[in-house]
């Protein structure tokens, strides 16, 4: 167990940055989500983290010692690969002992602590299996049992649930995040889906192109996105831009957004409001409603304002009485606007 | 109905199957019987030769040893070339397969089939004046030491085994370049993740993994190889006696075709037997 930390870390792919001055704390026995779009650096990131990518510049530290000059194979990490990376040659039990017999631990000794490992990702009945006879499920938690069982000081996943189908993935979030409380041991993941990071971190950091742009508990990022990208990123908000006057922020339509500074500001889908006929609350826009899309207990409006779309999200029933197209008020309450500290 | 139905499957697939079967007819069937019929008579059925049905040719094996001692010889040639093609062979493979990329990847390449496209009778004779005394190697190495050394390494097993890997090294590059390809690159990093290192890493992950390819090499490489005659014959000179140089005695010069089918099903069948018995193992080292 050991805390992690990346001090100004560097590295370029030609001229592109894939890491640009990061550095990030990641606490002991935390489970800190790393997000972003893909390209971002998180990946990056990660595998330098591992070893498997040499920074240009910066420093890596692992339970307070430097690491840039231990190789991958004497960082004591776990890692799960995105399509798991289980070795084909061998039994379920073979691969999750791996680890053990290349530190050359006794056999009495290995034998009970992959037993221990399987029981904790219950495949206790599965240990003689080829992988190849394993459903996309158990090869996960193959996976996780496999990284696990050498104590390594951090875990380190690679986007370990995107290979699953949706109900699978679910299940798997539950299972990981009870997996990494009974082990108790520093994780750090890399996703791209803001849903998975939203529930199974107790802390995420959201990049874009190399740089750290947030970091935090995932409520607090949440509620207070503190800059455009993140807002949008985490959450889907919608940006709306105008010119800051002394009573408020005045829109391209000619609209005044009383009491607000701008010059951007963001709405979630999920506080904008649709109707026909003109609303009282201060905040409105008039807007087009170009399509709506039918997704069960929830449905999606798709807006085109002063030619920008927006994106609005709620029950079924709300958006009942509207038309299939056509011009409608676009409303939300004061409280669920977003205004930035630093706008970008 | 189902009956028609697999009544007109069965036509279909006679139809498609049918060009295979005929070329397999032509090809293989035709020509080994003709030669299993040869085979078993006393002499060549033509030239108004006087010739009768004989076991004869395969007693001939039995009744001297001379063609078993040449069987055990060839056997070896065998066995070494191919052990020499897969050492040599795999970690250029490997190199090409997981350490170079993009076009110098393809060059290399290029330069591994070469052998296959360059004519064999111009090959050997390549060799021949590499290797031979007062040769190219002789003197670059004596060019480079300071003392003098005598290097004739012409008409010699050495120079039978070097020509025939040569001949013979890409077909284990290629099958064992596919295998490894197809290990994919996160095996290897999972396992150094768990503190593997390099050697444990080749021994049980990337051996395991790419024996098939290495297997379909070697035995690519070994069959033929114990009936070569031609590097045997011009590489070897007096030395270059093998099983296979004396069944083209027995068709190009002695004209006793009969011996000389009955001497190659001999070796089919020995070559066959070897790879039946190692059946086993190779099957157990590809899964």
């Amino acid at each position: 167990m050991a805390e992690v930390r990346v001090e100004r870390l560097v590295k370029a792919y030609g001229a592109a940055r894939a890491l640009d001055e990061v550095t990030l704390d990641f606490p002991d026995g935390g489970f800190f989500g790393l997000l972003g779009p893909s390209g971002s650096g998180k990946t990056t990131l990660l595998r330098a983290i591992a070893g498997f990518v040499v920074p240009d510049t910066g420093r890596v530290f692992i339970g307070g010692a430097p690491v840039e000059n231990v190789p991958v194979e004497h960082r004591e990490i776990g890692m799960v690969f995105q399509n798991y990376a289980l070795f084909p040659n061998m039994t379920v039990e073979e691969n999750v002992a791996f680890g053990l017999v290349v530190r050359k631990t006794g056999a009495a000794e290995t034998a009970k602590r992959v037993r221990e490992a399987l029981e904790l990702v219950q495949l206790g009945h599965l240990a003689t299996r080829k992988t190849h006879q394993l459903s996309g499920g158990q090869r996960q938690r193959v996976a996780m049992a496999r990284a696990i069982v050498t104590r390594p000081r951090v875990l380190l996943l690679d986007e370990p649930l995107s290979a699953l189908d949706k109900a699978l993935r679910v299940d798997m979030q539950i299972e990981l995040k009870r997996i990494q409380r009974e082990v108790g041991i520093t994780t750090i993941f890399v996703t791209h889906d803001q849903e998975e990071a939203l529930t199974l971190s107790d802390r995420i950091g959201i990049l874009k192109d190399g740089r750290l742009v947030r970091h935090g508990p995932p409520r607090e990022v949440y509620d207070d996105p503190r800059d455009p990208f993140t807002a949008q990123f985490l959450g889907d908000a919608n940006l709306i831009e105008g010119t800051p006057e002394p009573e408020g922020l005045r829109l391209s339509d000619g609209k005044l957004l009383p009491g607000l500074k701008g010059p951007t500001i963001a709405v979630r889908p999920e506080s904008l409001r649709l109707d026909t006929t003109e609303p009282t609350a201060p905040f409105r826009l008039r807007a087009r409603l170009q399509q709506r899309i039918f997704g069960g207990a929830m449905g999606t409006c798709i807006i085109d304002w002063q030619g920008r779309p927006l994106k609005a999200v709620g029950r079924d029933a709300d958006f009942r009485g509207l038309p299939d197209a056509g011009d409608v008020w676009l409303s939300w309450p004061k409280e669920s606007t977003i205004e930035f500290r630093a706008n970008a | 109905m189902a009956g028609t139905i697999a009544g007109q499957d069965r036509r279909k697939a006679f139809m498609l199957l049918s060009p295979a079967y005929l070329w397999l007819t032509v090809a293989v069937f035709l020509p080994l019987s003709a030669m299993a019929y040869f085979s078993f008579l006393s002499d060549v059925p033509f030239g108004g030769k006087d010739w009768h049905f004989t076991i004869a040719n395969y007693r001939a094996f039995f009744e001297t040893g001379t063609y078993a001692t040449l069987m055990w010889k060839s056997l070896k040639l065998g066995l070494i070339v191919t052990a020499v093609s897969v050492v040599v062979g795999f970690p250029c493979a490997y190199v090409l397969a997981k350490v170079v990329k993009g076009r110098a990847r393809e060059a290399l390449f290029l330069l591994v089939i070469l052998p296959f496209w360059s004519n064999s009778l111009v090959r050997i004779f390549s060799w021949a004046i590499v290797l031979r005394g007062n040769g190219v190697l002789d003197r670059a190495v004596n060019a480079v030491l300071p003392w003098d050394v005598k290097l004739n390494l012409m008409f010699s097993p050495t120079a039978i085994v070097i020509g025939l890997v040569h001949s013979y090294l890409p077909y284990v590059i290629l099958t064992s370049y596919l295998a490894l390809q197809a290990i994919d690159d996160s095996l290897i990093e999972a396992a150094r993740s768990l503190g593997a290192k390099r050697r444990t890493i080749l021994w049980r992950l990337i051996l395991p993994l790419a024996a098939p390819g290495i297997i379909a090499g070697a035995v690519l490489i070994f069959v033929p190889v114990v009936g070569s005659f031609m590097e045997p014959r011009l590489l070897g000179g007096r030395l270059g006696t093998y099983y296979g140089t004396v069944i083209e005695d027995q068709f190009v010069a002695v004209f006793n075709w009969p011996l000389g089918a009955a001497l190659s099903f001999i070796l089919l069948a020995v070559v066959l037997a070897i790879l039946a018995a190692a059946s086993p193992m190779l099957k157990r080292a590809a899964t």
